[in-house]
């Protein structure tokens, strides 16, 4: 009844198809109207009262309409006189929605909601019956009845399905024919189409026993933590981009690689959301650091969206991702809408918006930032792959025996050290100074210029000469020479030196002096971070920091010293950049000096006697005396070139984003979600309050404190969420409806027991997954055929009892993986880097900042699953997204599905497709034997599993034939089709033919069949 | 929880006909176009006349200077080069000027008097003063978001928290299209004048709407529309056998399936096939006169602004119901003077020419002409250029039911705060619907629990002042 209930409410929604449905189909809209007898609040009520009432009259405090609640029987039972238990007709509440009177009529007109006939009479008939309140089922303790007398979770499972049909009067599907029960089968655990000789296994014996070994076979396989991945990265809303703005590259394929290899392991549910929210808080036994797994998995807590935009407020974007990370943890481990909370009290859910801000805040010891610098998200690690692993010690073996062949190597010169120490005494007399000056009055004459050398006279003067260099903008301006014919080569003691004039009227935000030694990567950087060039948190060679602006109004020599700029002894230096952000300055006298002489500190090591010279000292002196050998310089260079070649081999390894723990910042509850309205109330970590509070003593509450308690067996919402979201990849629909939200405004489950009983079945299993899933399709109830009989369409047109199975069109990534599959093209590889299927050139013209050209994989990635495709949030594969994918901005726990031309667009011509097409032919034609009939047979049987019946058979035969005269004809036109794609077709077969298949194969990947799970 | 219902529908309308649900909202279009475009589909009462059948929305990128378009501010011109108020500026959300002095710059072009309305347009727009009294002109909108990504997505959809649909979606979802061969939302990009801005596709998504109410973006090189063209070496009557096969072998699975989906996939490659044709004669703009082309002053199909504004014409001629046109290149942080002359340049004669094709055509009066961008700038200078600035911009509207020659709302002498006649973005969205005959209140779609609208959960108002 309740589902004839639902089709009420969904029907009150807006829409051309309404109208339509009610003319066409009024019978039915009747049928809906009877009134259950026995009336319970959950199933019955509180959907009417949720949907209609509680916008004015329910959780949310702050407009509660004439004082009266709905949501709570000791608030809406009382002397009001609004709910008389028992007697329905002394209760105001039916008087107000009974009325004529349109002052008076509950809900009132400018809601626009109304109530039906039907809805008042469950009203009446609840009142009448004691209006007896029940809390939400879903926050309700999960009930065990029925697993604990079942054999099994299986018979658990048919035992309650087929108890309520027979009490509906409905009969059960029959059971699936064999090969539509093992595509179905092969779809749900490892996304592809089952391989030929499995289906001919199952065809010829399609009995339990061998049933049973293919659901382990796939549960086992790599496919299917492949397979799970699609579900799990749309609700995380793993993507391979920042998504604000510029839609940048962000590195985090690791923790999708995570995903896969969890779901592969089996790795138990509650690990597996522990790792996730707090991976970086744990560590495995007898160690007391996270393993690297554990920090790849914490990554999650980064994949929110997240800006580099200029102008951009760190504050705003703070509490952007705070409220992005609130939706999704809330979605995502209880399957709960806590969005609204950001800025009232939810009016349908008891969350308050206290719970939203005490929920986020157990994030706010994150390590992130609200803007961050150019392609760059800290903290990130790097996860070397095995052989990448192995590589780095290689590296690192390397490294230590160098270091010892060098150590060895001054042992043996100390000797002649002390003869040394004597010449150099000799010598320390004679300390010279050399100056080489670059600009003065005129530009560089032996280098290229760039930007404005605009000299000018002024009234200040210059600091040499006459003339000086006025640059002036509003924003990043710069002029260079580079390419100097005799460059400037490094020395012990080099220093740079320019003297700047800043206007104080209008002094630059920042400026910078940058060198050219074969790249520009040297800067130093007075002022403010305005400028981006090599910019980082920290200070080093290509970004280092010297402080404030200097003094503005009078010339100031600047001074950049060779070493901190990470110049090196015999660097050759051809090239310097005078850059400003913004104002207005004057740059004068640019030169170069070298200290040939000794430091100070070396000459004072040199005279105190060896016996009474500090640890200090001594290394001075031995650092000196071994630069001047060229064995040991040799030795040192060989160290730095493995350490450069380590490093470099290092930054080609794969980083991820990680979790960090710092010291919390604080987090008040923002009025309306104002993120400048720092009015409100400091908050602690904290579970939503009427869930219960969480002991821990006088500490603050980490997000391991969270996991934990998600974790509890006894969460009523962690086990629901995710067993009916496995329920709803096994068929379609969950056990409850609504996957994204079991709160009041979600739908009442179908089979609140059964939901219930497959939960606790999950938990007390450990939490195993694959063993969840087993259970399920072992079931005879997913084993059954998805046709609908007559009777089924008319007494449960949206299968709410499971008397039959779903059916509906593949996941976008599992289209894209069927037909490579089918034409052999398909690269199977676990995890990695994400990869560049062929995608329409220009699709990014509307990204910028940087601006970029998609290249499509020319090796083996072009093959590889739809899951492991480049996911662009702001512009996702449009072959993805015809197929409905999400754009990962949001939690997804349920794609929409749609059927549209875009789909018909993709199918027919994406090159992709075509290839694949072609590359099926190539199958057909090697493997299909040896008359056309065989391989028509052959074709269809590849792409469906099942024999071509004569019609089908004579229609794909037709288009053999038609095409082939056509390229027999038309040779050109043959080749043109044939030489898609990054394959080359096999030359040894007569094109023409080739190219008939090629149709005939694109006939097949265009199916309804191919890309539908039935 | 929606698919049920359009499964519900689909699978009675079925029964009686054999078509999709494709035909089926086109049927639909069909009989409620021949009762006039007034029915709504909106369930019950409150409906009322739509004034307008569709929207063509110029997008203009990077956000305008209204202080050197249409909102005219002679105190600026005086107090040029001086310190800005505090009063009006403290703790107000400001971008890249933050921690600067803030010094107020004067209008960078001289206004005058358009019209009969006297109108007050800058010079930098020659051709659109021209249509003037045709015109009303909002100078009191105020947004939410200030920095451009959230900003667009806060004007296309009513909030900044992704993945809800836009605006267009929402109309394509309560009204349909009036074309079976053409998507009935349709995106034309171009940029230039300025700084380009990104712009996501999130700006014409379909969000939690079903797909197929997305915005289709249309490309001026390779193909208009993606997969639109035959693979190399597959002739049109090809590609129509490749279709029937498919259909025939469909049809003879279905008879054991009894699949409704596969009706409706049959009409989907149908709907495909007219769009292999219908897009080409589209984009092919040779039928145009010289004159009409001479007039939007375009090189046609060269993927400009005015080449855009011409395949608009002919996408509202073909029945598309939401049109939307990006021009990126109003970012002027620097140099606002020539960098406002510049981009103005280049979508001036164009929008014009567009507004004046739509009237020749009788078209105007059932057209939406939205004009206006993300956000306004400052009065304050950034350097030569103006910062973001969201508490008060200026937006146009002409054609059908829009007042002309209005000056709608003001903002306060500094053009600083919208002060009069605030126009929230909210409102904006409302008063959109009003026009296409929709009630943004009960434009609604349950997702997540709860009954979404465009216009969200905050109070909005027609703007009932500039219907005519």
């Amino acid at each position: 009844m309740f589902a004839n209930h639902r089709t009420i409410r969904c029907l009150t929604r807006t829409g051309l198809v309404l109208s339509f449905s009610l003319c066409i189909n009024g019978s039915n809209a009747t049928h809906a109207e009877s009134v259950p007898e026995k009336v319970r609040f959950n199933r019955d009520v509180r959907p009417v009262l949720s949907d209609k009432c509680f916008a004015c009259h329910g959780p949310d405090a702050q407009t509660v309409e004439g004082g009266l609640r709905l949501d709570v029987r000791e608030l809406a039972v009382d002397d009001s006189g609004a709910i008389i238990a028992g007697d329905a007709n002394a209760s105001e509440l039916i008087a107000r929605i009974m009325t004529d009177d349109q002052d008076l009529v509950m809900p009132p007109a400018h809601s626009h909601k109304t109530l039906s006939a039907a809805e008042r009479q469950v009203l009446k008939d609840w009142i009448d019956q004691g209006a007896v309140y029940e809390q939400h089922w879903a926050y309700e303790p999960m009930r065990s009845e029925g697993l604990d007398e079942a054999d099994s979770l299986t018979a658990a499972i048919d035992h309650k399905i087929d108890a309520r049909l027979s009490e509906d009067g409905l009969d059960a599907a029959p059971k699936a024919d064999p090969v539509t029960l093992i595509r179905r089968l092969s779809f749900d655990l490892t996304g592809l189409p089952p391989e030929s000789h499995d289906v001919d296994r199952f065809v010829n014996n399609p009995s339990e026993r061998v049933y049973s070994q293919l659901v382990d076979q796939y549960l086992n396989s790599p496919r299917f933590g492949e397979r799970m991945a699609i579900y799990w990265l749309d609700l995380v809303r793993y993507a391979d981009t920042v998504g604000y703005h510029g839609d940048q590259n962000v590195s985090q394929s690791p923790y999708r690689d995570y995903v896969i290899k969890a779901f592969n392991d089996n790795k138990p549910y509650d690990v597996f959301v522990r790792e996730q929210l707090a991976g970086d808080l744990l560590s495995p036994p007898n160690r007391d650091q996270p393993s690297q797994e554990m920090l790849v998995a914490s990554g999650y807590n980064r994949l929110n969206q997240t800006t580099e935009e200029g102008g951009s407020q760190a504050k705003e974007y703070l509490a952007i991702y705070f409220a992005d990370r609130v939706r999704n943890v809330s979605q995502v481990f209880l399957g709960s809408t806590m969005g609204c909370a950001q800025c009232h009290d939810h009016k349908y859910d008891p969350f308050t918006t206290k719970d939203f801000y005490a929920l986020g805040a157990f994030f706010a010891d994150l390590e992130e930032r609200g803007v961050y610098g150019a392609r760059d998200r800290p903290p990130m690690i790097p996860v070397p792959s095995e052989a990448e692993h192995k590589q780095l010690q290689r590296f690192d073996a390397q490294l230590i025996e160098l270091e010892q062949q060098g150590e060895t190597l001054r042992q043996q010169l100390l000797a002649e050290m002390p003869a040394w120490e004597a010449a150099e005494r000799e010598r320390a007399d004679r300390p010279q100074i050399e100056t080489d000056h670059l600009v003065v009055d005129q530009s560089p004459s032996d280098a290229t210029l760039s930007g404005d050398w605009n000299f000018v006279e002024t009234t200040f003067g210059a600091h040499v000469g006459s003339k000086v260099r006025h640059q002036q903008s509003d924003g990043l301006v710069q002029h260079y020479f580079e390419g100097l014919e005799r460059p400037i080569v490094v020395k012990d003691q080099t220093t740079f030196f320019t003297w700047v004039y800043l206007d104080p009227k209008n002094p630059p935000q920042a400026i910078i002096l940058q060198f050219n030694d074969g790249d520009w990567e040297q800067r130093k950087v007075w002022g403010s971070d305005a400028i981006e060039w090599g910019r980082r948190p920290e200070s080093y060679a290509a970004y280092r920091r010297a402080g404030e602006l200097p003094e503005t109004g009078r010339w100031i020599r600047l001074e950049v010293a060779a070493q901190e700029i990470g110049l090196k002894p015999n660097a050759t230096i051809n090239g310097i950049a005078f850059t400003q952000f913004g104002g207005d300055a004057y740059w004068d006298h640019t030169g170069v000096e070298h200290h040939d002489g000794r430091s100070e500190a070396f000459l004072a090591a040199l005279s105190t006697p060896s016996d009474q010279r500090d640890q200090s000292q001594t290394t001075r002196l031995q650092d000196a005396y071994f630069a001047e050998s060229d064995i040991v310089a040799a030795n040192s260079k060989s160290i730095e070139q493995a350490k450069a070649d380590r490093a470099s081999f290092e930054s080609s390894i794969t980083k991820t984003v990680i979790s960090n723990s710092v010291e919390p910042r604080t987090i008040r509850i923002l009025p309306r979600g104002n993120w400048m309205d720092d009015s409100g109330e400091i908050v602690l970590p904290a579970i939503p309050e009427f869930l219960g509070t969480l002991e821990v003593g006088d500490r603050r509450l980490t997000r391991l404190d969270l996991a934990d308690w998600i974790c509890q067996d006894d969460n009523p919402l962690t086990a629901r969420t995710m067993a009916n979201r496995m329920w709803k990849l096994m068929f379609g629909r969950g056990l409850c409806e609504s996957v994204d939200d079991l709160g009041g405004q979600g739908t009442y489950p179908s089979y609140p027991d059964l939901l219930d009983t497959v939960s606790v079945g999950f938990v007390r299993s450990g939490w195993d997954v694959k063993q969840l899933l087993r259970s399920i399709v072992m079931s005879n109830a997913y084993q059954r055929s998805s046709t609908p009989s007559a009777e089924q369409v008319s007494a449960d047109p949206y299968n709410t009892t499971f008397a039959r199975q779903g059916r509906f069109c593949l996941d976008a990534e599992m289209v894209r993986d069927t037909a490579l599959s089918v034409s052999g093209l398909l690269v199977e590889q676990v995890g990695g880097e994400s990869v560049h299927p062929y995608q329409p050139p220009g699709y990014y013209a509307q990204l910028n900042f940087p601006r970029r050209e998609y290249e499509a994989d020319k090796d083996e990635n072009q093959y590889r699953r739809g899951v492991y495709t480049h996911w662009q949030r702001t512009f996702l594969h449009p072959m993805l997204k015809a197929f409905d994918a999400p754009s990962r901005e949001e939690c997804t726990a349920a794609r929409a599905r749609s059927n549209t031309p875009l789909q018909a667009l993709v199918l027919l011509n994406d090159p992709t497709f075509i290839e694949a097409a072609r590359s099926f032919a190539e199958r057909i034609m090697h493997e299909g034997g040896a008359e056309v009939d065989s391989k028509v047979d052959w074709a269809y049987k590849s792409a469906v599993s099942r024999a071509a019946d004569p019609a089908i058979h004579q229609t794909l035969r037709h288009v053999f034939e038609s095409n082939l005269e056509r390229y027999r004809n038309d040779t050109q036109a043959a080749s043109a089709l044939l030489s898609q794609g990054n394959t080359a077709s096999d030359g040894q077969l007569d094109a023409a033919e080739l190219a008939a298949w090629t149709s005939v194969a694109r006939v097949l990947l265009n199916l309804q069949e191919t890309i539908t799970r039935y | 929880m929606n698919d049920h219902h359009t499964y519900l529908a689909r699978r009675t309308f079925l029964r009686r006909t054999g078509l999709g649900s494709v035909a089926l909202s086109s049927l639909l279009q069909n009989s409620l176009r021949a009762d006039t475009i007034a029915a709504t589909p909106i369930t019950t009462g409150q409906r009322h006349p739509a004034k307008v059948k569709r929207v063509i929305h110029l997008c203009m990128a990077g956000g305008p200077s209204h202080l050197e378009t249409f909102d005219y501010k002679p105190v600026l011109e005086k107090l040029d080069g001086q310190a800005m108020p505090a009063s009006v500026t403290a703790g107000q959300p400001i971008a890249q000027l933050q921690g600067q002095e803030l010094k107020i710059m004067g209008p960078q072009h001289r206004f005058a008097p358009r019209g009969e309305s006297g109108l007050m347009v800058s010079d930098v727009f020659p051709h659109i003063s021209g249509l003037a009294d045709q015109m009303c002109v909002i100078k009191s909108m105020y947004t939410e978001q200030i920095n451009h990504d959230p900003a667009h997505t806060f004007f296309n959809t009513g909030t900044a928290i992704s993945g809800r649909p836009s605006m267009g979606a929402w109309v394509m979802y309560g009204l349909g299209a009036e074309t079976e061969n053409l998507p009935g939302f349709i995106v034309l990009t171009s940029e230039g004048g300025g700084q380009s801005q990104p712009i996501s596709s999130r700006q014409w998504h379909s969000g939690f709407l079903p797909s197929r109410f997305q915005g289709v973006q249309m490309y001026a090189s390779g193909n208009p529309v993606h997969y639109v063209g035959n693979p190399a070496g597959v002739n049109r009557s090809q590609q129509r056998e490749i279709i029937d096969a498919v259909a025939t072998i469909n049809a003879r699975r279905n008879q054991e399936r009894q699949d409704p989906e596969v009706v409706t996939r049959l009409a989907a490659y149908e709907m495909a096939f007219r769009m292999q044709a219908s897009v080409p004669e589209l984009t092919d703009m040779s039928s145009e006169t010289q004159a009409t082309i001479d007039r939007y002053g375009c090189v046609p199909g060269d993927g400009s602004f005015a080449s855009n504004c011409l395949l608009a014409r002919r996408l509202a001629e073909r029945g598309v119901r939401f049109i939307q046109l990006y021009h990126r290149g109003w970012d002027h942080h620097g140099g606002v003077k020539q960098g406002v002359e510049t981009t103005a340049k280049l979508v001036d004669q164009a929008t014009a020419a567009l507004v004046n094709d739509l009237k020749q055509r009788g078209m105007l009066d059932d057209t939406l002409i939205i004009w206006g961008g993300e956000f306004g700038r400052t009065p304050m200078a950034q350097g030569s250029g103006r910062d973001h600035h969201i508490k008060g911009f200026s937006m146009w509207m002409a054609g059908g039911g829009v007042k002309g020659g209005l000056s709608y709302g003001a903002t306060d002498e500094f053009g600083y705060n919208a002060v009069e006649n605030k126009v929230h973005v909210r409102d904006f969205h409302a008063t959109m619907l009003h026009l296409l005959g929709i009630d943004h209140q009960r434009l609604t779609y349950k997702f997540q629990g709860l009954d979404f609208r465009l216009t969200g959960v905050e109070e909005a108002h027609v703007v009932r002042d500039v219907l005519a």
